[in-house]
């Protein structure tokens, strides 16, 4: 196989475009792919200070340094959730990215260790409020992550989700009639309220199989392990579903995720989630950050969590 | 060749030559969730694997939720 730009010899086949590219030339078309995302969905500027949610594995990690390789203003936070062995060595992932990569563009990284902060491991809380661990781990990385972006005042929060995440999220979403989610899929949310931060996910034009490649290309040392609470997840399942059907019939899923964003875009108009929100939101009782509760979920959990640890 | 697999880590001997195509296909493996890597690099479909090569077969999908 030859690549499709230079005719030098290809280290991957991209089936959904009908391409095949050489490492150098790999690199520039998944620079593209995340500048073209950037810009066209209006994430940030040159100027604005930008903070990724980094968790060791190869899309946040590739995600950082594709930020900073364009020369972007790019921070990270890693939270650790305190999953025995697995936390440890994610940890150090990032810890090492951040020393050898991060540093020379000077970029820093934060570190919020969930022990420390709510009293225990993931493993632990979530068996204390009855929820799945994927349901509390996600409860608490979008508290501290927008937290962490509020309070140290950055313009956006930026996370690795990516074709793959995206496409299975709204399989999900649509096989379960999970309307009111849908709104909330789209790869720049607005701060619609004072104490939200902007999010985006400029990955969201690249499959997993692209970021990965992206990553041992660049020899981005990321944690190859799933994490052991995902096993039998159904985000895995749909994803094994759509890469099944992408195999078969290549560019399915970026047909399904980015024909959504174009019907969104022509049915609802930007402005009706920053209104809803608007109309929705208020600060929790507790924290202050904005929920459409009087006490917001991840407040809700830490309370349950304390109750159930003193009954 | 030496085919090394993730989760759980395990090493398996397999006859070559044979196309990268062939070997995930002998393996019931979905080539979009995988990449196979061969030393530092990595191989596309079409590459012909010798009987003395050492290859890796990574997984590269991960579940539950994102940050």
């Amino acid at each position: 196989m030859r690549c499709t730009k230079c005719t030098t010899k290809a280290v991957i086949g991209l089936p959904r475009h009908n391409a095949a590219f050489c490492r150098p030339c790999f690199t520039e078309f998944v620079h593209d792919q995340v500048a073209r995302a950037i810009k066209s969905e209006r994430m940030f500027g040159r100027e604005d200070r930008i903070l990724v949610a980094v968790s060791g594995g190869k899309d946040s990690l590739a995600l950082w340094h594709i930020l900073l390789k364009l020369g972007y203003r790019a921070d990270a936070l890693y939270v650790d959730l305190g999953i025995p062995a697995y936390s440890a060595k994610s940890r150090e992932k990032v810890q090492r990215f951040a020393e050898t990569t991060a540093h020379d563009h000077g970029a820093t990284l934060c570190i919020h260790t969930v022990k420390e902060a709510e009293g225990a491991g993931i493993r632990e809380l979530s068996m204390l409020v009855h929820r799945p661990t994927c349901s509390t781990c996600g409860t608490i990385k979008r508290y501290q992550f927008n937290r962490a972006a509020v309070e140290q005042d950055y313009d956006v929060m930026a996370t690795g989700h990516n074709l793959d995440d995206e496409a299975a999220r709204l399989l999900g979403n649509i096989l379960h009639w999970q309307v009111e989610y849908l709104d909330k899929q789209g790869p720049s949310l607005p701060a619609s309220v004072e104490g939200f931060a902007k999010k985006v996910k400029p990955l969201y034009r690249l499959s997993e199989r692209e970021i990965a490649a992206y990553a041992v290309l660049n020899r981005i040392d990321y944690i190859v392990e799933e994490c052991p609470m995902a096993k039998g997840s159904k985000m895995l399942l749909y994803k094994d579903v759509l890469n099944r059907l992408e195999t078969e019939s290549p560019g399915t899923k970026q047909r399904f995720y980015w024909g959504f964003l174009d019907q969104e875009r022509l049915s609802r108009g930007t402005s009706s989630m920053l209104e809803k929100d608007r109309s929705a939101l208020q600060p929790c009782s507790t924290c202050g950050q904005p929920t459409t509760a009087h006490i917001c979920s991840y407040c809700r959990m830490i309370a349950r969590a304390k109750a159930g640890a003193s009954s | 060749m030496k085919v090394r697999l993730c989760h759980p880590e395990r090493d398996i001997e397999i006859k070559g030559p044979k196309r990268v195509k062939e070997l995930l296909r002998d393996l019931s493996l979905v080539q979009e969730a995988h990449l196979v890597i061969r030393g530092d690099d990595l191989v596309t479909e079409d590459e012909m694997l010798k009987d003395d090569d050492l290859v890796e077969i990574r997984p590269v999908i991960s579940g539950g939720e994102r940050g």
